[in-house]
């Protein structure tokens, strides 16, 4: 491949694409200025590619070639597909907030009534406030991440979410991205959610596409914030069309003796990348992450994650499970960076991926960091075929061959699903896990 | 019509054969212990009737109620009402136990052009043929045999056994690893599933088993074959002359 010759292409087609639509994009305060110097910092590499260590299993030279158009501004005919594909995608007892296209659909959002505390706004919004601190923590995201750069440049909207201190939020809040073009685009997303000291919040996001939309991009980042004290659920469902990629990336600190427990589930898009930087800034807290990724064909899903350990007596968590059908390709990368003074840091990683076609790809890429003495830390991988010794004791109790394999399918992924706390969404994962199998058989 | 019919069997795992023509006829009500030494292929004349993969049969046939077992999948064998109660039942972390019996269940009913059971009836089923066997509701709540004690594991097939209701019931080693209470308690659940419909083959290394579960039959095998059969009067014969005369007679 001529590398040179490809970022040329992409670099100036994007420049262009962001000259055209540069009426549609904020550019309040600085942010014209960031927006530049993301784009040049975009440029430096283009698509990631192979040789670049962070990208090695994921070359998005090879499994996006290149970034689609920007999508066009949701008009009245996208708007009524996204509403058709909210009766699918909407969470009962929710909060919902849609994106569409990469724009806020405030009229397919539920924004009045807000819990006492609870300030919502689109990002243009927010950005448009001129609120520099705000603005500094939009744009926090390390823009030497590629991806993350491309998303600081072209971002169109997204949902920013303030919490104050002591608000105990029950109700949770449902982040939907639904991509409705109907020409092949990409979209450009980034989200905050501020969680004040002493507070408590469940956010879900899921990604979907209504019925007719052609192939797309989902770019999407968010920033989260918690607070001392505070605690943050997270739930990710990747349900994307089959022919979409999906790449998203997060940034989220913790404050003292706050608690994070995210789960993500990719089951959706030909190709996705999730990649989250979790850093602890107070002493005390803890941080569950459980993956799931369900794949087939020829779909192809990476978790990246850093857990950067900077203080001490935090612990972590991280529980991924890939099951990988047909010539699938699941990939896990995981840092865990202890720091210096990150004393009595207690942090774990254990991978597992089933594979369930002799074409199936799962590569485990975890790294330990640690440059403290007084931590006790642990990763483990395995990968390997569902145990023929229980597929036998099933089938012999009279579970046809397929039926065996969805039984211990679900027992497998079950141990990451059931760490949802929130039981209508640990029963939702459990669905759409069910959905996947169903399909299978 | 005898209900299992094995005729002139021969198995082979990997470029070892095993079986070198084994033949057994059991009817309806009856009981046939197996005995035999370590290796003489009495474990993998129960993995064969249920269908494990991993064996070749190179000769013979297997009937059950007239037709040819070998052609059936394991599934389709246990709905027909062959049931191998494990020697060694395997421990399946995240699924629970109660799920696992109603999914096999139904799969078996469905199998056979039956109704499912409904949740409550499945429950009410459950329940009362736990209580007979003493097994306590917390264990139908943990993962399959996850955690289980040996004689809990034992017991846990029992159940299944009665609840599936087969018509022949293949019992593996089931004194292995049991101590006396655990071992009564578990043939006494056995014991309790005898009928006139169903027939029963009790694999066993020792006799000690036979006091409990009282044969009508007993095979001896060795090196493949079985090499007597008589009464439950052969099981004692063997306790007290051991294995060695019938090692020399194969």
């Amino acid at each position: 491949m001529n590398v040179a010759l490809a970022k040329t292409d992409t670099g100036s087609a994007l420049e262009a694409a962001l000259a055209a639509a540069r009426e549609r994009l904020p550019a309040g305060g600085k942010v014209a200025d960031i927006r530049r110097q993301a784009l040049d910092a975009y440029e430096r590499t283009g698509l990631p590619h192979r040789r670049i260590e962070d990208w090695k299993y994921t070359d998005l030279r090879v499994l996006m070639r290149e970034v689609l158009p920007l999508a066009a501004a949701p008009d009245a005919a996208v708007l009524k597909r996204a509403e058709a594909a909210l009766k699918t995608a909407a969470i009962e007892g929710t909060r919902r907030l849609v994106l569409v296209d990469g724009a806020f659909a405030p009229g397919l959002s539920e924004t009045n009534g807000l819990e006492k505390g609870v300030s919502i706004r689109s990002l243009r919004e927010a950005l448009d406030g001129g609120d520099g601190a705000l603005q500094a923590q939009l744009f926090s995201l390390d823009t030497s991440n590629p991806m993350v750069a491309l998303n600081s440049a072209m971002l169109t909207d997204g949902v920013v979410i303030e919490i104050a201190d002591g608000t105990v939020l029950s109700r949770p809040l449902h982040v939907v991205h639904i991509a409705a073009g109907a020409a092949a685009s990409s979209m450009f997303t980034r989200s905050l959610l501020r969680l004040g000291k002493n507070a408590s919040a469940t956010l879900v996001e899921s990604y979907v596409a209504a019925d007719g939309t052609r192939t797309y991009q989902a770019h999407d980042s968010l920033v989260i914030a918690i607070g001392d004290h505070s605690r943050l659920d997270h739930v990710r469902l990747v349900e994307d069309a089959a022919d979409a990629v999906n790449i998203s990336s997060s940034a989220v600190t913790l404050g003292a003796h706050a608690h994070f427990n995210i789960f993500g589930m990719a089951s959706g898009a030909a190709v996705s990348r999730y990649q989250a930087t979790i850093a602890f800034a107070g002493e005390g807290s803890r941080v569950e992450t459980n993956g799931v990724n369900l794949l087939r064909g020829r779909q192809h899903a990476d978790t990246t994650l850093l857990m950067d350990h900077a203080v001490p007596n935090c612990a972590s968590r991280e529980v991924f499970r890939a099951v990988i059908d047909d010539s699938a390709h699941s990939v896990f990368q995981g840092r865990i960076i202890v720091r210096p003074d990150a004393q009595k840091t207690d942090a774990k990683m254990m991978t597992r991926a089933l594979l369930l076609s002799d074409d199936a790809e799962a590569d485990n890429k975890p790294e330990l960091e640690i440059f403290a003495d007084d931590v006790t830390c642990g990763h483990g991988a395995t990968s390997g075929a569902l145990d023929e010794s229980l597929l036998f004791y099933l089938r012999a109790r009279g579970l046809p061959e397929k039926d065996a394999q969805a039984l211990l399918i679900q027992a497998f992924v079950g141990e990451a699903i059931e760490s949802i706390a929130n039981d209508a969404l640990r029963d939702l994962a459990e669905a759409t896990a069910g959905r996947w199998l169903r399909a299978r058989a | 019509m005898s209900l299992l019919e094995v005729k002139n069997l021969q198995v082979r795992v990997e470029d070892r054969e095993i079986l070198h023509g084994l033949s057994l006829t059991v009817n309806p009500g009856e009981v046939h212990a197996i005995m035999g030494p370590n290796g003489s292929g009495k474990s993998t004349l129960s993995h064969v009737i249920a269908g494990k993969p991993g064996y070749e049969v190179t000769g013979g046939e297997i009937l059950f109620k007239g037709e040819n077992l070998l052609e059936m999948a394991p599934d389709e064998r246990a709905a027909k009402g062959v049931f191998l109660a494990f020697q060694y039942p395997v421990e399946i972390p995240g699924v629970a136990t109660m799920n696992f019996l109603r999914t096999a269940l139904n799969a078996q009913r469905k199998a056979r052009g039956e109704s499912e059971y409904s949740t409550p009836d499945f429950l009410k089923k459950v329940r009362e043929v736990a209580k007979s066997l003493n097994i306590p509701q917390d264990m139908l709540k943990r993962g399959v045999n996850v955690g289980f004690s040996g004689g809990e594991k034992k017991r846990n097939e029992i159940l299944q056994m009665a609840l599936f209701e087969p018509s022949l019931c293949i019992l593996d080693e089931m004194d292995s690893g049991l101590d006396i209470d655990a071992l009564r308690i578990a043939a006494d659940g056995v014991n309790a599933l005898r009928s006139p419909d169903r027939a029963m083959v009790v694999i066993t290394h020792y006799q000690r088993l036979l006091n409990y579960i009282v044969p009508d039959f007993v095979h001896v095998m060795s090196k493949g074959r079985v090499v007597k059969s008589g009464g439950k009067e052969l099981a004692l014969e063997l306790e007290e002359s051991g294995y060695a005369r019938f090692e020399d007679a194969a």
